[in-house]
This record gives structure tokens, C-alpha cells and sequence, in this order.
């Protein structure tokens, strides 16, 4: 559970994510797309990686992976990510941690 | 005499009155070879365009399309029939009456409106009965090219692998191709409902039970995709469970969301500025996250590549490469799920940012344009072959 949510409070925007994972990848390119620059976590690669499985999945994400963090709070899977952006909530939510070069 | 009602079945609206005029002179023997009746009287999207300008303009008045009927009638029918229109009223039995009392002759006028009226009656459910039978046939062709196409793709897998379709995959596939056949049907019906109910003019509760029904029916065939995905998720992918033009058409399983509300909105004039706005970032956000979606399937497809092509290539073993990709091929069905929750997405807030009667009329125009397409794939496959060249 600690690791989870240190590792989420650490940056603006963190993403759980493993490395074979596409899905994590359109996440991170959806971000990028928005003016984000999200911090990925590979959980496969990382030795706590099971427990943190289990933690993501304790704090409700259907799928472990991918895991969304803005500003410390959870915001979900794929599924609430897109649901938000097309009502109009993701970018409000983002627009703290934008960051246009 | 029944080809000329044939032609006349063709068509109800004035601005395709020249085809069945056309078609007229051809059962008159004069050759008209750039049409091919057999066809056109079938498989016509010239009626069906021809409705949907009219649709949004017409305040329903059902005279005019009767009264057309008997024009085009009062020109063919030279034989005379008690059943004639009063202006072709049989001119002899004038002269032959002029010296009989005037209320014999005003009742022979009421018996030939009479008759008229009641031919036209017989007219009108005649081509009721005709465009309900060729509604039928195309469905019938649809389902036949559908299940074709099924027993193709089937054939061409079993025969290239050495591993067959287990049996609870063929069966979820046949599950599925049956539960779709059903979906199209209650389709339609829902769009002529909706069509119906706005040319009426009734309630915005009426209407809303409508819209409902209409956006549920959506989102039951993306819990059926979500299921036979599970079986088979190449299957959904190649959409060969839909007609050829919607599969030109398809985007990880589906249509694309953006080209949804690029086929929605004109037909959803006036908007107010907030929804112009809103309908606006919608668009936008909709582009986003397919644009997202359709990297992630890019690198998945590097992925899945670089696993099978992966590993020394002299050796004749691949098993350990092709295990791999099939772990990698699961994430296929996250990709197609994701699609569809963005298909259910876009639909819900289209419903959220219009009113009762703009969803429904939206709702018209994304079936409408749906069974068009399903209609183009039927004239093409039904096209006729490429002349060949000396």
C-alpha cells in the first residue's frame, strides 16, 4: 500500500503501469497529447512489483494496470480516464501539471 | 399492366417521378438501356435519398403521394375500367346520358369517385405489400452474404492452422452472428419509429422512451461484442460479422467515434452557441483519445511482430516465439473493449448535450446512415460483372 501512494504523491501525474503494456501506452501518449508529462512506473520491473498489483487492484482498479494518479488521488483505469476527457473533466484536472515547451 | 405498377412502386416522391417515367416507357418498348429495371426495382437508394431530404421538410401531408400515384396512372391506363379517375371519367357515357335526368348523372360521378378512391386504396396497400417484400429481400441477401462470409473466414482459418476453433468458440461466433441478424432487425424498426414519431409531432416523454430504447439497443451490442470478443476477439476485429462498405469503415471493431459526430451534427441544425461549443470539444477530445487508442494498437502490433519474427530463424522451432505473442495478443481484447467504451462515451454525451428531439432526430440520422451503408454493400455485391474488353 506504502509504495503505491508515496510513489503517486511523488509527482503531479503518475501512471502504474507494466511494460508489455500497450494499453498504458495510449494512456501516456493521450497525456502527452494534453500538454503532461506523466511519470510511468513499470510495476513487472520493480521487485514489490506483486503487492503493488494487489494494492491497485484493493483500491479498486478492475485492472491493475493501467493506474492513474493525478495530484496524489487516484482517478482510475482506461475507462475513467476516457470517460472524463470526453465530458470535459480531464483537462481541468490536468490543467495544474500542464506543461507546454 | 403489372410492370407499370412495378414502376410505380418505385416511387412516392416527385424528385425521382423522371426514373419511373423511364421505366414506363421501357415496359412502352422504347429502349432506355442505362437502366436495368430488375435492379432498380429491387435495390433503390434514389428512394430511400429521396425520403430522407423530405423527412425533415414535409409537414406529412399523405395526399400528395397518392395523388402522384393516380397522375402517373391516368397516364398508362387506356383500357376503360369503372375504377378510372373522374378526369378520364369514360367521356361516351357523357353523350350517352345527356338526355337522362341530372341526378342519374351526379350519381354516376359520386360511383367513379367512388371506384377512384377505392383503387387508389388498393394502390396504396399494393405498394405497402411490394416495399415490404423488397425491405425482406435485401435483408434475406444480407444475412445470405453474411453467413457466406462467416463460412469463408472459418474455412480459411481451419484450413491454415494446424489448431481448429474449439467448439466454444465456434458456438459463441454462431451465438453471436445470430444475435446480430436480430440487433439489425430491431434497428430498423426503431428507425422507422423515430421517423414516424417526428413527422407526427409527438410528446418530448414520448419521445424521450424512444430515444432510450434507441441508445440502450447501442450499447446491448457492445456487451455482445465484449462477449464474443472474449471467444474470439480477431473475429470482432475483422468485422467480417458486418457488411463490406461498414468494414471500410472500421476502426479497432467499430466505427469511429469522431466520424459518428461528423455524421450527426448536420443533421442536428440549430444548435445553440453552448452546444456548438460544447459538441466542439467533444470532437476534439473524441480525436484524442482515438488518436491514443490507435498508437497503443500500433505498438502493439510492433510488439506482437518483433515476438513472432523474433529468435534464430535457422532453428525450426518457433513455439517459444508464438507463446509469447499469443500472451501479447490478449491485451487485443483491452484494445477493443476500450473502443467500445469510447463508442458508448461519445453517444451518451451527444445525449447529455442535446435536447429530447435533437437525440432523437440524431439517432434517425446515425441508423439512417448505417443502414445506407449496409444497402451500398448489398448493390455492390449485387453489381454486374466488369464487361470484358475486346
Amino acid at each position: 500500500m506504502d509504495k503505491v501512494m508515496r510513489l503517486a504523491s511523488e509527482k503531479d501525474v503518475v501512471v502504474f503501469s507494466k511494460s508489455s503494456c500497450c494499453l498504458c501506452y495510449a494512456i501516456t501518449i493521450l497525456f502527452q497529447e494534453l500538454g503532461v508529462t506523466s511519470t510511468v512506473h513499470e510495476i513487472d520491473q520493480d521487485p514489490e512489483g506483486r503487492e503493488m498489483e494487489k494494492t491497485l487492484v484493493r483500491l479498486g482498479c478492475n485492472a491493475p494496470v493501467p493506474a492513474i494518479f493525478v495530484g496524489g488521488r487516484l482517478v482510475g483505469s482506461t475507462n475513467e480516464v476516457m470517460s472524463l476527457h470526453l465530458s470535459g473533466g480531464l483537462i481541468p484536472m490536468l490543467k495544474p501539471y500542464q506543461t507546454w515547451c | 399492366m403489372e410492370e407499370s405498377k412495378l414502376s410505380i412502386a418505385l416511387d412516392i416522391n416527385s424528385t425521382c417521378a423522371k426514373v419511373a417515367f423511364v421505366i414506363i416507357s421501357k415496359s412502352m418498348n422504347s429502349p432506355t438501356p442505362q437502366f436495368v429495371p430488375s435492379r432498380l426495382s429491387i435495390y433503390e437508394p434514389i428512394h430511400q435519398i429521396g425520403i430522407w431530404g423530405e423527412n425533415f421538410k414535409r409537414n406529412g401531408n399523405p395526399n400528395t403521394s397518392t395523388s402522384l400515384i393516380v397522375e402517373v396512372d391516368n397516364k398508362l391506363e387506356n383500357e376503360s375500367e369503372t375504377t378510372s379517375h373522374e378526369m378520364l371519367a369514360p367521356t361516351n357515357n357523357y353523350e350517352q346520358e345527356a338526355s337522362k335526368p341530372i341526378d342519374k348523372i351526379q350519381r354516376r360521378l359520386a360511383q367513379n369517385r367512388e371506384a377512384a378512391r377505392k383503387s387508389r386504396l388498393r394502390k396504396k396497400a399494393y405498394v405497402q405489400q411490394l416495399e415490404n417484400s423488397r425491405l425482406k429481400l435485401i435483408q434475406l441477401e444480407q444475412e445470405l452474404q453474411r453467413v457466406t462470409q462467416q463460412g469463408l473466414y472459418m474455412g480459411g482459418v481451419s484450413e491454415g492452422s494446424h489448431i481448429g476453433f474449439s467448439g466454444t468458440v465456434t458456438s459463441g461466433i454462431a451465438a453471436f452472428e445470430m444475435e446480430y441478424g436480430r440487433w439489425v432487425d430491431v434497428q430498423h424498426r426503431q428507425i422507422c419509429e423515430l421517423r414516424t414519431a417526428l413527422n407526427a409531432h409527438i410528446s418530448d416523454i414520448e419521445l424521450r422512451i424512444l430515444v432510450k430504447s434507441g441508445m440502450g439497443h447501442y450499447f446491448e451490442l457492445f456487451r455482445m461484442k465484449s462477449t464474443v470478443a472474449k471467444a474470439d476477439v480477431f473475429y470482432v476485429i475483422s468485422g467480417v460479422w458486418k457488411t463490406s462498405a461498414e468494414r471500410f469503415f472500421s476502426w479497432i471493431g467499430g466505427f469511429r467515434p469522431s466520424e459518428l459526430l461528423k455524421v450527426l451534427v448536420p443533421q442536428l441544425d440549430p444548435l445553440t452557441e453552448q452546444q456548438i461549443l460544447e459538441v466542439c470539444n467533444l470532437k476534439q477530445s473524441c480525436q484524442q483519445a482515438e488518436d491514443a487508442l490507435s498508437q497503443g494498437m500500433e505498438k502493439l502490433q510492433e510488439t506482437v511482430s518483433s515476438t513472432v519474427a523474433g529468435g534464430p530463424v535457422a532453428e525450426d522451432s518457433y513455439i517459444p516465439q508464438v507463446a509469447t505473442a499469443m500472451e501479447k495478443l490478449e491485451a487485443l481484447v483491452s484494445f477493443v473493449n476500450q473502443a467500445d467504451h469510447l463508442r458508448q462515451e461519445t453517444l451518451q454525451q451527444m445525449s447529455r448535450i442535446l435536447t429530447t428531439r435533437q437525440a432523437a432526430r440524431g439517432l434517425l440520422a446515425l441508423g439512417e446512415y448505417f443502414h445506407r451503408l449496409r444497402a451500398l454493400s448489398t448493390l455492390w455485391a449485387t453489381r454486374p460483372p466488369e464487361p470484358s474488353l475486346p
